[in-house]
């Protein structure tokens, strides 16, 4: 094979095979997640552990020690074994999948120290069987590699073919039934799928970690995009850099001792952790962001809402008031006050006649009206529409008034018959006119 | 004429439970029937068994004629709406193209006539300008539009729809039910379980009364009676129910001849 001829290094070695079952469990992963099933990889890696036991056993007594084969063919038969027996708990016991997984998991994995401690005879060397428990690139051989390539390779195709019908299946199963599809035969060909890709994955991260590299990924992609297909994209791309990274770290920091399967993990947990804040829609920091922008809009049309109440009696909405006047109004401190305006005139909505007199600008005024009318057409909507009493709709409007969108107020308008004045007698401004 | 479908004595059990006892029936083509009867009765469990998601235990299932497997094609089904993720990261277009999943098989990749297909499914039912849409981001009228849309899309002769009018605003329900009259003008027959019967006699030509037996099936205004409605809603039947269920228990097989 190529890979013989290029001799590769160790280093290049793990870098390739992380970078495969990267691209891997991404891949599975957006199933996993969008099936929500996070807790069956999980399960899987740890049952699988009797079958890697037995793999070994095998290839030992077969004088072929350590063939990938043997073992990733016994690990994946106990692990497809393992979903069997959760699904029968489930069926025939009270119990629901929660418990099952729980049993399994700690049960088989119980079965596979046992196993591991009590055929030590049996084996070669158990020295490999760690790397599966702990995950150790370093031990990974050139069989093992061409192993995962070919697995790799295989798997990738196969749910490439089948990624229509396992999108529809993840989605519907009942419709995809209703329509002739195989559905068990779809979902057996699936956990066989994610069973051996836990398997080859293990020997790189160890059963505990192996259900981050399916999981973590396929998450974070999850938060970015809506979309089936670019989510699996990304989750590929988020495994294979976590993997290459991952061990890249590990080998080269040889100082700190980090473990492939701890490094891998610990970027693509960085990974979810960055897209956690900076994700653009579902993301902490564009939602406080979001918060902010709304807190900082309330604020600024209740400024412009009280000087408009002000001159509103004058009749005319640009007469000047006094900063006084305005601290008035609110029954603000003279420093918040001052603050507030501050504030309103960088924004050009007011523009100062002289030291104490100011003034609303168009664009101000403009606002100004909107937020009223708003308040008075909520104020007119509850009590002529929802049977609300005249006293008790203000709180309400108070809120309101700074959501409300146009296409929202044209429709209140249609509905009231487009209304000059609210239930307390006030008029409605129309901020189109000005 | 050959019936769009036909039952000839579908039994079915459920969870060791008897839901559905010798079902006969033929709806003849062309029909919008409703399916009534109390919670609990076997409604849903009778058009998924029909459509081979349940087994049955005994009796049997045509469709125009045929068994269901060779006529699969020819029907469309509608979930209850809460029976899938809506967080589900696919698109309103992408749950329309499903409904040409059937005939496309499982391999071969969707291509113009599909897009054609999915796209005017969704403009009948008014959704096409949702079509990028994540599904999450709608209502439930417009989710249950969709799956209306996906099954126009099946482009079937028989439809199975589960409770289309629940929880959907009345704008919803208005426009569903002139689009299932539509269907029918153009010669498909649709099965609708429905939970309401104010709007039973207005909305359906045909009416099935279930109550894990069939009390009565045929024209509306020759079923939809007093006297019939008290047998399908009393109380009789729990008797029935209760011993079937004891009797499962004690794994002695019921009998329903």
């Amino acid at each position: 094979m190529i890979i013989d001829t290029l001799a590769l290094t160790l280093i290049h070695k793990a870098l390739l095979a992380s970078a495969l079952l990267g691209l891997m469990c991404g891949v599975l992963g957006t199933f996993v997640v969008v099936r929500r099933i996070s807790l069956v990889g999980d399960a899987i890696s740890h049952a699988v552990l009797p079958g890697v036991v037995l793999g070994f056993v095998i290839s030992s007594q077969l004088g072929d020690p350590r063939n990938p084969w043997i073992i990733f063919g016994s690990a994946t038969i106990v692990g497809l074994i393992s979903m069997i027996v959760v699904r029968q708990i489930i069926a025939t016991t009270r119990l629901k999948a929660d418990a099952a997984l729980g049993i399994v998991l700690s049960g088989f994995f119980g079965i596979g120290l046992f196993m591991k401690r009590s055929m030590l005879d049996l084996m070669d060397s158990a020295g490999g069987l760690d790397s599966f428990l702990f995950g150790n690139m370093a031990t990974i051989s050139e069989t093992d590699l061409q192993a995962v390539v070919i697995v790799g390779v295989v798997l990738t195709t196969l749910v490439l073919l089948l990624m229509r019908p396992f999108i529809l299946v993840s989605f519907d199963s009942l419709f995809a039934e209703t329509l002739g599809y195989p559905v068990k035969l779809l979902n057996l060909v699936f956990y066989t799928l994610l069973t051996i890709t836990i398997v080859v994955s293990l020997q790189a991260v160890g059963v505990v970690l192996v259900s981050a590299m399916l999981i973590i990924p396929a998450a974070t992609a999850y938060l970015l995009t809506d979309r089936k297909i670019h989510m699996m994209l990304l989750s590929m791309f988020f495994g294979a850099g976590a993997g290459v990274s991952g061990s890249f770290i590990s080998a080269s920091v040889s100082s700190a001792n980090i473990a492939n399967g701890a490094a891998m993990t610990l970027v693509a947990a960085s990974f979810f952790f960055i897209t956690c804040l900076l994700a653009p829609r579902h993301g902490i920091v564009a939602k406080w962001l979001k918060s902010k922008r709304q807190r900082h809009k309330v604020t600024t049309e209740n400024a412009l809402k009280a000087i408009y109440k002000l001159v509103e009696p004058t009749g005319d909405p640009r007469s000047a008031i006094t900063i006084n006047d305005y601290q008035t109004e609110r029954r603000l401190e003279t420093a918040e006050a001052k603050l507030q305006l501050k504030a309103l005139k960088q924004q050009q909505h007011i523009e100062y006649l002289d030291k104490q007199q100011l003034t609303l600008t168009p664009d101000g005024l403009k606002v100004a009206q909107t937020v009223v009318r708003n308040h008075r057409l909520w104020e007119l909507y509850l009590t002529s529409q929802a049977n609300y009493q005249a006293d008790h709709v203000h709180d309400d409007a108070e809120l309101i008034e700074h959501l409300l969108d146009e296409e929202t107020v044209r429709q209140l308008e249609a509905e009231l018959n487009f209304p000059t004045t609210d239930p307390h007698g006030m008029p409605i401004p129309r901020p189109e006119a000005s | 004429m050959i019936p769009a479908l036909e039952t000839h004595d579908l039994t079915v059990t459920y969870h060791k439970r008897p839901v559905l006892y010798g079902v006969d029936l033929a709806i003849p083509e062309g029909n919008l029937v409703g399916i009534i009867g109390p919670n609990g009765a076997g409604k849903s469990t009778f058009i998924k068994s029909v459509m081979g998601v349940i087994p049955t235990v005994g009796g049997w299932v045509k469709v125009f004629g045929k068994p269901l497997k060779e006529n699969i094609t020819r029907v469309g089904y509608v979930p209850q709406r809460g029976s899938v993720d809506w967080d589900f990261p696919v698109t309103v277009m992408d749950v329309a193209l499903q409904g040409t999943y059937g005939k496309l098989g499982m391999f071969r990749r969707v291509g113009k006539k599909e897009r054609m297909l999915a796209e005017e499914a969704l403009d009948k039912v008014g959704m096409l300008p949702y079509a990028k849409r994540q599904i999450g981001n709608l209502s439930g009228g417009q989710q249950q539009r969709v799956f209306l849309a996906r099954a126009i899309a099946q482009d079937s002769d028989l439809y199975f729809m589960d409770e289309p009018f629940v929880g959907v605003d009345a704008a919803t329900e208005s426009a569903i039910i002139s689009l299932l009259q539509d269907m029918r003008e153009n010669g498909k027959t649709v099965v609708v379980v429905h939970h309401d019967l104010q709007t039973a006699p207005e909305y359906f030509d045909m009416l099935m009364l279930l109550n894990m037996r069939l009390l009565a099936f045929g024209k509306t205004e020759d079923v939809f009676t007093k006297e019939l409605l008290q047998k399908t809603y009393g109380g009789g039947l729990t008797i029935l129910s209760e011993i079937a269920t004891a009797a499962a228990k004690e794994n002695v097989k019921a009998s329903h001849d």
